[in-house]
């Protein structure tokens, strides 16, 4: 970056690293105290494991969101919408009508399909996002419950195989009290949080969708004088999220065995949640895509800390609430006193660095 | 004549809203003739018009003061039935420990619960305002931990509010021919409607939803503005729970005004306003939250399996937002203003009728530069 700009060589961190770096550090600070308070269950390698094992499919919900929030969006439909693919694909493997396979694309297809109705709706029609992405909740919780109320378990030999399969760490685990080594297990649902991460990451920093959508989030009409198609941009945000929320659906299968009504209920607020801890605003323009997983991690450690310390169950929503207003009060402290030096515009440092005369002017209103 | 199209200009914003009542109360008539049917049953008014305006008392309160934060901060308060939840249930344990209850103190009571939504929309506020953050995160805090705070002040599950008065502020006040909430209800449209008549409050929100740097350089204080926005949100929800409170004569904190903000947002929006701030019309959000009373009810009347209700919803939410969304109602207005010079320009022969055309294709092509 240094070579791009040589009239600045001290160049300046970007809001969006800034961020991810102060969810970093809270992140290793919940968990460092989880260490130092309760030893004995976070030191093991199996519960950190356990996060992903048991969460993987929130994990997924928020990477679909952290897409949308970057490009100034929102979308509160994931959750139901991983419900529905539940149910949907519980009641197909289950009528023997079709295979594990026929459930992931039709877990894809709901998922595409929501996704292609928020992103034209939202992107080619102007309509507010949060209006439709609710329609398409109440949509898909009242799909659900037509579908089927009672919950459905699978179960389908070839599904139950896939389901308790599990990846072994051989180099990695614990001694019990027999002095028997247990190795760490990973779900296969964890093979696909990894992969959509990776594919994600990829995806924000290095391809010409990646750098649109964060032009376009940081400000609509600089990104439209740059010559950036800002409609079908967010579009192609809203698909990817739909289509994240259907993948996880199927993820969430593969977790619980089962369709419920309740699977993935208020996972939109926890990945709204969770991505704000990680650092992503809702303004859009500002985050690291990294900063969804780290965000959720930092949820989950939170929420297992306190279960840990054996709080009143009302007492846990309270707690949880009260840290979630310390992370959002200290992220804008720090913003705040980073922003009376000067005014600079939220963009990662890779469009900084070539910085085109229209932005400037843009810059220079903003 | 140009007088009235002035005020027919200013009052087409509620074209939209009423609109759509119409049409889903034309829906509700083609189903039965006696749907305005109003009966008197022990000298109270009862009908299908009297029970929408019953259930609907806690959504327009709601959406009203959901409308002012939507105006200037440029952001939705989601932590609404929560604030009312917590209010109702300090109202609930003043009620109880009071020992015999006179009108004084339910009175008080509603005082108190008004000073805690106070206090809430002051936690609100002062996140959105002075820590600049947006208002969804910032209320996402009470959303996830509000009801756990109202059930520890209630102790128990669900304490019961068994008492002659608050049961007449949640039906009927004998002698009086109508049921108690509609009358609060009313009472406070025009509470509000005397505020924004009298102060400047409406010219200081939209200024500072349109451009808060710009309000800020003609001498208004955003932060304070937006800070005020939320504290009048928290008296409304104080008011929406002990309406709700007395209605149903036990505080379950788990499921009182459950989910309701996401029917006041959608009142906002039905209501012709902007989610993003700026001008705003309460009196379109209260058209607003009575058609989603209707709405419901005439799924109810319909007979929708109950399972589907929530997908009809959906689907009825969609096409009206298609209809109403920026880039149709533009090509509408293309499509009008064609319309408009073809029939002026068959008008020409006719005494008055070129008059007629050249101020008609002036109009059309005003409204195509717009």
């Amino acid at each position: 970056m240094g070579a791009l700009n040589p009239t600045k060589p001290k160049a300046r961190l970007a809001n969006s690293t800034l961020l991810f770096i102060i969810a970093g550090i809270i992140f290793l600070l919940m968990y460092g105290i989880a260490l130092l308070t309760f030893p004995v269950s976070f030191k093991q390698f199996q519960t950190f494991f356990d996060f992903f094992n048991l969460n993987a499919a929130l994990f997924i919900v928020t990477l679909g969101m952290c897409i949308v929030m970057i490009g100034g969006g929102i979308d509160i439909s994931v959750g139901a919408v991983c419900g529905l693919v539940t149910m949907a694909c519980a009641l197909l493997l289950e009528s023997g009508a079709g295979n594990i396979w026929g459930a992931f694309f039709l877990a894809l297809g709901i998922g595409l399909a929501f996704g292609l109705m928020h992103g034209y709706l939202i992107a080619y029609l102007e309509i507010q996002p949060f209006i439709i992405t609710l329609a398409g909740m109440f949509l898909a919780q009242g799909l659900l419950t037509t579908l089927h109320r009672e919950p459905l378990n699978v179960t389908r030999p070839a599904f139950v195989a896939l389901r308790s399969y599990r990846i072994e760490i051989p180099w990695l685990g614990t001694v019990n009290r027999l002095g028997v080594f247990i190795p760490c297990e990973i779900r296969p649902g964890v093979i696909v949080v990894v992969v959509l991460v990776v594919l994600y990451a990829i995806m924000m920093k290095w391809t010409r969708f990646g750098r649109n959508l964060y032009a376009v989030g940081g400000n609509r009409q600089s990104a439209r004088m740059l010559g950036i198609n800002v409609k079908k941009t967010i579009f192609f945000s809203y698909v990817l999220c739909g289509l994240t929320a259907g993948i996880s659906g199927f993820v969430f299968l593969l977790t619980t065995g089962a369709g419920n009504i309740g699977n993935g209920s208020l996972y939109e607020m926890k990945a709204i949640a969770a991505n704000v801890m990680g650092g992503i605003l809702l303004n859009g323009g500002v985050g690291n895509l990294l900063g969804a997983p780290i965000g959720t991690l930092t949820l989950l450690t939170i929420n297992e800390l306190i279960r840990a310390a054996g709080v009143q169950s009302n007492l846990q929503a309270i707690v949880s609430g009260l840290l979630l207003y310390l992370f959002i009060v200290l992220q804008s402290i720090v913003m705040a006193l980073r922003g009376r030096r000067q005014f600079k515009l939220a963009l990662p440092p890779w469009l900084k660095g070539q910085r085109p005369p229209g932005e400037q002017a843009a810059g220079n209103q903003g | 004549m140009p007088r009235f199209k002035a005020r027919f200009d200013r009052l087409s914003h509620l074209f939209f809203p009423l609109s759509v009542l119409v049409i889903l109360l034309i829906i509700n008539l083609l189903k039965g003739a006696d749907y305005f049917k109003i009966t008197m049953v022990n000298g109270v008014l009862y009908g299908n018009i009297p029970n929408i305006l019953y259930g609907a008392s806690e959504l327009v309160i709601l959406s009203i003061g959901m409308t002012l934060v939507t105006a200037a901060a440029r952001g939705q308060d989601i932590s609404i039935g929560e604030s009312g939840a917590i209010s109702s249930a300090i109202f609930v344990q003043y009620v109880l420990n009071a020992g015999e209850v006179t009108i004084w103190t339910i009175l008080v009571g509603f005082l108190i619960s008004c000073v805690a939504g106070l206090v809430i929309g002051a936690f609100n506020g002062t996140l959105v305002s002075f820590f600049n953050v947006q208002p969804m995160v910032a209320t996402l805090i009470l959303f996830l931990g509000g009801r756990s705070i109202a059930f520890i002040i209630d102790g128990k599950v669900s304490p019961i509010l068994a008492n002659p008065i608050s049961n007449k502020i949640g039906t009927v006040i004998p002698g009086v021919p109508i049921q108690t909430p509609i009358i609060l209800t009313a009472v406070f449209i025009a509470l509000v409607a005397v505020v924004l008549k009298t102060t400047n409050l409406r010219l200081y929100v939209e200024a500072v939803g349109i451009n808060p740097n710009a309000a800020r350089l003609n001498g208004i204080n955003p932060k304070k503005v937006i800070f005020l926005t939320f504290l009048l949100m928290g008296v409304c929800s104080a008011v929406a729970g002990f309406i709700a409170v007395n209605k149903v004569g036990r505080h379950d904190s788990v499921n009182l005004l459950k989910f309701i903000m996401m029917d006041a947002i959608l009142a906002v929006a039905l209501g012709g306003n902007s989610l993003s701030g700026g001008k705003f019309s309460i009196t379109g959000s209260i058209i607003g939250a009575y058609t989603i009373e209707v709405l419901n009810r005439t799924l109810l009347r319909l007979e929708v399996n109950p399972e589907a209700i929530k997908a009809f919803k959906a689907v009825f939410i969609i096409i009206l937002m298609i209809v109403a969304s920026p880039v149709v109602r533009v090509y509408a207005r293309k499509c009008l203003g064609k319309v408009k010079t073809f029939v002026a320009g068959n008008a020409i022969g006719k005494p008055g009728g070129l008059n007629q055309a050249v101020i008609s294709s002036m109009d059309s092509s005003a409204k195509k530069e717009e």
